[in-house]
């Protein structure tokens, strides 16, 4: 009984695609780091070069490979079994990209609930305030640096809570054109993704506005850890929300393409859990870096 | 089971339709033997093939990483500085670090992971092939720009292989931006191979493979893909914060901008502590393959066995303080990390109590595969016992940042996971290639190597004791005796290592004599009812497990 | 060369903690050990007795709940036995209240500093062995790197708390006979303490890797009777009032090219020549030349404004405390013309106090 049901698995054969994509993710961090280093050190190299070969190649086997994944897919070559490594594949992925923001929330808890009260002189630290800085006083967000740099709150009013809404709204958006898809309502599939990247698009561009306008108050990259974890957080947050934008585009092509079955459509439900995982970012963020 | 087989509810393809085209394209693809030159290699999708280019790797690496070594003896040989500068001293003992950690031993287990995995759970092959390939060959680049970087201006990473901050932010040389990459690099690839590892356990196992059935080295590898998941993204945020603290201005790590150089390695050692126990979780699994076999009686307690993998897993996300007890954490912090680390000496004894009860009233017989599994019981329990000894805090103070340390970590690490590595691959090897390895340089290779592992890591328990810091290219007089031995037992364990070396090469010249597909009588499990040497494509139609 | 330090075993070490920390260590060496061998015996005992070549048959049990549970709470009991006694002499030592002196201990790149809150004493503590025995030209002597030029002194029988902090990177206080190993984090102050027992000379090192000398970054304690202490003190601070004299009086003096070069030689020698080499031409890409380097041969403010004021995000330090004007107005000279450097410029104290102070 059990031998009967069992699929034939599909084994890809050779592929020169995987080779491919550590070529280029070798330019890419060998051109990175010199990049890094000639920019802020105002060296000549070709850091910047050796990065954009590599983000051009790492193009190049992305498109080549998911086209083979997409024929091989249309072909029908692939079974259910496969389908769920995928979908595991996904959510494992998912869970990876989870724990690296987790580090930097950790990151901002630390400095929030110990290391700027410590400076202030709380826990085992009274000498530290005492003797290596008097005047520094403990407060979040610390506007006020230890060393005398100063920088200025971003509220959680207006801009933020309006991107809030705007991810929120594209999840439901991607919501309905996932379950139309399962409906096999094409048309429908179409608004709905469109909407979702229009919104996703409007949010990345609010975010850039935003960018500018911290830096004409004074709150930047360098000042201090609440520039630090606000920047970083928002920023990596930033680029995943760019590729997932990306994805969307993509799976808009491909539906219009007419891809995809009701049943079948691993790549738009994967893409969909990932938005769906940067907008639940999104929510803690503007939870724990804009309104606390 | 019925993950694994059932189609019905899934409902995606008529039935016929799906095995129709499959077989189609399967013949094309499959039914040829292995490809032949470079681009075998290069453009691979078998699990074994990768899993082969995997050991490979991690073997030069090990040579690589065994040579830093060397230089580092050979510079504490005698007191007095002879062959090397401080700078380069701390760069050879980083990248030694850094090197054995992420390039030998880890890479290793996946190798060992690819190879057997499928063999074990009667799949052919592992759940993402392609993705496979990738996760592989990005390493020896990751490895490329970080030993290149040591011929930088100023040198490649001298930090230790904790890189604390701020010595690997504002005081370190420039070239820590491809350290960096290079480690972000790592990172990916074992994030890969882990999901890999992950999804071919849940997803690929043969009809009637039920969890509790599935060897114990198939289950410490899916714990320790688990874990690989967890806290890699977790070391690739600290490398990434590194890089802003130094080149972006960002003060993480910095008091002067509310940040704090210790939360740098709050960060490192949630990744830190979790990665030492993902180097001996698969040891673990192949001392319970080996164990059993040898003393021709089933594992005792196999179920203690998986939920005591499980508990050291768990144990090992809040015991990370215990790297950190001088960093003037409170009182509350020092006791509940003393605490819990001692904690994890109890599943790791119903391992080896386990292990133990196996060999009792077995018919033991000494295979290589055998003496280096007892070996490592013996060994790696030396070293678990002054890992306990470390984690009682007021005794750390002393023991903290010596020698004392150096010889436990060697010890879990070199007899630890080295030598469950060595017990691996003569275990397997006959399967790999059909013929029996030369037992007479294998006896060679391990007597030598297993005298000369402990004059080279024995007396540094002393040496810790008596007051030898770490990381220094030079000391005081009353350390030399004992330095010289130690140095002496180093050499002479390097060049061990080449017998073995040999001993591979001739292997791999499928010289010696054929073997059956059981290999060792004793053996149980999927993987000996397959021919030997294994056929680039096994399990394709899936066996029954009963 | 019998150094009079066991090479063996941890140091019982001079004050109380230290004592229980080292019955606690040797505590923890039995059990382990009485573990060790009765795991082994079993093993061994099977290696022997049940092996195939003597035709032992294999017995077919694999599980037993009464034997596993025992030995999951065995070990248990064994640890709690254990951790109860370490807890206690944990919560001692990290009680620093109620100290009789205070000393605030600054780490850096590679020397220690020393600060004695409640008098007017404070000053640096370097490795004192001569570069000749590290680079195996002279014989090494008995304290070979344990050595340093102004140990700190502290008194017996009192309470001594330390405020551990550093200027760069973590350095680690360590001082094996009194059981304190304390990070020192750039930017906190961390606390330990002590209360010596008997008078002596303590020798210890830093304790974590801090670049390139941490190897030679050695601590050295001298505990003096109270009464021989409280003589040091007063001594110390005589000097410290007397070297401020002596400055004042060389601000207004001029010093010659030669007396300058050859303290100028002297200061680099113990201070500089770590980091930017004897030969004055660094180590690329970590610590800049100062031969041929435009600082030294053109901007002679800047040249003395980057010595007196450090640079910060690098590793060069503010030495205005470790060196007096005088000094410091020597090792610019030297630096303005040793190596081919040939400036010829004159620089004297007063012109360290200008640019300090901002008076002539
Ligand atoms: C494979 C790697 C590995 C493994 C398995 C372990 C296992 C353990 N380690 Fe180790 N450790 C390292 C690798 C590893 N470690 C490394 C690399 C470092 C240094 C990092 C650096 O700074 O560079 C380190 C450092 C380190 C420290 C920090 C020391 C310091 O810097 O001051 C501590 C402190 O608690 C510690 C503790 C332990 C403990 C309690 C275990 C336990 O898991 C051990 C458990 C095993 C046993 C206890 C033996 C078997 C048990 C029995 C026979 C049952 C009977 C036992 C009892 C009744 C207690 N380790
Ligand atoms: C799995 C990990 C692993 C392994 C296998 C090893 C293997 C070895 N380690 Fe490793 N070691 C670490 C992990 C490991 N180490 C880590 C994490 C650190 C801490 C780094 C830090 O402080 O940041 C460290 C630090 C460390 C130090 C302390 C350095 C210091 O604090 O200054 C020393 C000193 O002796 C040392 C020695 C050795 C030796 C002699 C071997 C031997 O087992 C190596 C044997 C192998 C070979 C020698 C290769 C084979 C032979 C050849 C290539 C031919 C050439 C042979 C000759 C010329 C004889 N190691
Ligand atoms: Cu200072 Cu090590
Ligand atoms: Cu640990």
């Amino acid at each position: 009984m059990a031998e009967e049901e069992y699929q034939k698995y599909y084994v890809p054969a050779q592929s020169v695609w995987p080779i491919v994509g550590a070529v280029a993710l070798f330019l890419i961090a060998v051109g990175a780091g010199n990049f890094i280093i000639e920019s802020t050190r105002d060296k000549d190299g070709y850091g910047a070069y050796t990065l954009i070969a590599g983000l051009g190649l790492l193009l190049v086997m992305i498109v080549g490979w998911f086209k083979n994944q997409i024929d091989e897919s249309m072909s029908g070559l692939y079974s259910a079994q496969l389908g769920r490594s995928y979908r595991q594949g996904m959510a494992w992925f998912i869970f990876s990209e989870v724990m690296f923001f987790a580090a930097f929330f950790g990151a901002l808890f630390y400095a929030r609930t110990i290391s700027v009260p410590w400076l202030g002189g709380a826990s085992n630290n009274a000498m530290t305030n005492e003797v290596l800085w008097p005047t520094f006083e403990a407060v979040w967000p610390l506007l006020t640096t230890p060393g005398g740099d100063t920088s200025t709150q971003m509220g959680w009013f207006g801009l933020p809570l309006a991107n809030t809404i705007i991810l929120l709204i594209s999840s439901v958006t991607l919501h309905y054109a996932h379950t139309s898809l399962e409906t096999d309502k094409r048309n429908s599939v179409k608004i709905c993704l469109g909407l979702t990247i229009l919104l996703g698009v409007i949010f990345l561009g609010l975010q850039g506005y935003e960018y500018i306008h911290a830096y004409d108050i004074g709150l930047t990259l360098d000042s201090g850890v609440y520039g630090n974890t606000f920047f970083l957080l928002t920023g990596f947050h930033g680029l995943h929300v760019t590729l997932g934008t990306v994805i969307l585009m993509v799976l808009f092509f491909r539906v219009v393409w007419g891809h995809f079955t009701p049943k079948e459509h691993f790549a738009f439900q994967a893409g969909a859990w990932y938005w769906h995982f940067v907008d639940v970012v999104w929510v803690m963020l503007f939870f724990f870096v804009y309104i606390l | 089971m019925v993950s694994t087989t059932d189609t019905t509810h899934s409902g995606d393809h008529d039935a016929d339709t799906q095995d129709h085209v499959a077989s189609d394209h399967i013949d094309d693809h499959h039914h040829h033997e292995a490809p032949y030159g470079i681009s075998r290699w290069l453009l691979t999708t078998n699990h074994k093939d990768i899993g082969t280019l995997y050991l490979w790797f991690a073997f030069i690496m090990f040579l690589v990483g065994g040579a830093m070594a060397m230089v580092i003896r050979a510079e504490l040989f005698q007191p007095g500085l002879q062959i090397v500068e401080p700078n380069f001293f701390n760069q050879m003992t980083t990248v030694h670090g850094l090197i054995m950690v992420f390039g030998a031993v880890m890479p290793a287990f996946t190798g060992l992971a690819n190879w057997m995995i499928p063999l074990m759970i009667g799949a052919p092959d592992m759940a993402l092939p392609r993705m496979n390939n990738w996760s592989f060959w990005i390493l020896p680049f990751a490895f490329l720009i970080l030993l290149s970087s040591l011929f930088m201006e100023g040198g490649g990473p001298a930090f230790g292989w904790t890189f604390y901050a701020p010595l690997s932010t504002t005081y370190s040389s420039d070239s820590t931006a491809l350290f960096v990459f290079s480690v972000h690099i790592m990172g990916i690839s074992s994030i890969m191979g882990a999901i890999n590892v992950i999804v071919t356990i849940f997803n690929m196992r043969a009809p009637g493979m039920t969890y509790m059935k599935m060897p114990l080295f198939v289950w410490t590898w899916l714990i320790t893909a688990f874990l690989l998941i967890a806290v890699m993204p977790v070391l690739a945020a600290a490398v990434t914060m590194v890089l802003t603290d130094k080149f972006f201005g960002t003060s993480f790590f910095d008091a002067a901008g509310g940040g704090d150089p210790v939360l740098f390695q709050h960060i490192f050692w949630f990744f830190g502590h979790p990665e030492v126990y993902i180097m001996i979780l698969p040891a673990f699994g192949i001392i319970s393959q080996i164990v059993p076999t040898f003393s021709r009686k089933k594992l005792f307690g196999y179920a203690s066995m998986v939920y005591a993998t499980g508990a050291i897993a768990l144990l090992s996300f809040i015991v990370w303080g215990h790297h950190m007890f001088t960093t003037g954490m409170p009182v509350e912090y020092e006791i509940f990390f003393m605490f819990a680390t001692m904690l994890v000496s109890v599943p790791t004894g119903v391992k080896v109590f386990n292990w133990v009860a196996t060999m009792w009233r077995g018919s033991i017989s000494f295979e290589i595969p055998m003496m280096f599994a007892i070996a490592f019981i013996v060994l790696f329990t030396i070293g678990g016992l002054s890992g306990l000894m470390l984690a009682i805090v007021p005794a750390d103070f002393q023991y903290h940042d010596t020698y004392f340390v150096v010889a436990h970590f060697h010890y879990v690490l070199v007899t630890g996971a080295i030598f469950s590595i060595m017990a691996a691959v003569y275990y397997w090897l006959p399967k790999w290639t059909g013929k029996m390895f030369d037992i007479t340089l294998a006896k060679w290779h391990f007597w030598c190597s297993l005298v000369s592992v402990n004059v080279l890591f024995f007396p540094m328990h002393f040496v810790g004791l008596a007051g030898m810091p770490r990381r220094i290219p030079d000391y005081a007089l009353q350390f030399a005796d004992f330095n010289k031995w130690i140095s002496v037992g180093g050499f002479a364990f390097g060049l061990s290592q080449l017998i073995f070396l040999a001993l591979i090469i001739k292997a791999c010249r499928h010289q010696g004599e054929s073997v059956s597909s059981q290999v060792w009588d004793g053996a149980e499990g999927l993987e000996w009812e397959i021919p030997s040497p294994a056929p680039y494509h096994t399990f394709e139609t899936p066996p029954i497990v009963r | 060369i019998d150094t009079g330090r066991s090479n063996l075993n941890m140091r019982p070490g001079v004050s109380g903690i230290s004592n229980q920390v080292y019955d606690l260590h040797m505590l923890m060496f039995y059990v382990c050990i009485a573990i060790g061998v009765v795991v082994f015996t079993f093993m061994f005992y099977s290696m022997v007795v049940h092996r195939k070549s003597k035709g032992a048959k294999a017995a077919n049990f694999h599980e037993n709940l009464t034997v596993e549970v025992v030995w999951t709470i065995v070990p248990f009991v064994i640890l709690i036995f254990m951790a109860v006694p370490a807890a206690y002499t944990l919560i001692d030592m990290e009680d620093v209240s109620k100290p009789d002196v205070t000393v605030l201990v600054t780490g850096s790149q590679w020397k220690w500093h020393y600060k004695y809150m409640d008098n007017d004493v404070e000053y640096f503590s370097v490795l004192a062995t001569e570069q000749g025995q590290i680079r195996n030209q002279l014989t090494k002597t008995q304290n070979y790197l344990l050595e340093v030029d102004r140990p700190l002194v502290i008194p017996t029988g009192k309470k001594i708390r330390f405020l551990i902090t550093s200027d760069d990177v973590i350095h680690s206080w360590w001082m094996p006979d009194f059981a304190i190993k304390k990070d020192a984090n750039p930017g906190f102050i961390n606390e330990a303490w002590t209360n010596v027992n008997s008078p002596g000379v303590y020798r210890g090192q830093c304790a974590e890797l801090c670049g390139k000398d941490h190897g030679f970054m050695p601590i050295v304690v001298v505990a003096k009777e109270p009464a021989q202490y409280d003589a040091w003190v007063a001594e110390q601070e005589a000097i410290a009032q007397r070297a401020r004299d002596e400055e004042q009086r060389l601000l207004s003096m001029n010093m010659s090219m030669d007396e300058l070069m050859s303290q100028g030689e002297k200061v680099y020698g113990a201070v500089c020549a770590a980091c930017h080499m004897p030969n004055g031409e660094g180590l690329p890409g970590v610590f800049p030349a100062l031969k041929g380097s435009a600082l030294a041969l053109e901007d002679i403010p800047g040249h003395i404004r980057i010595i007196v004021e450090g640079s910060p995000g690098t590793s060069m330090a503010s030495f205005a405390k470790q060196l007096t004007m005088s000094e410091i107005a020597a090792v610019v000279t030297y630096e303005r013309n040793a190596w081919g450097n040939d400036t010829g410029d004159i620089v004297q104290a007063k012109d360290i106090n200008a640019i300090m102070y901002g008076k002539e």
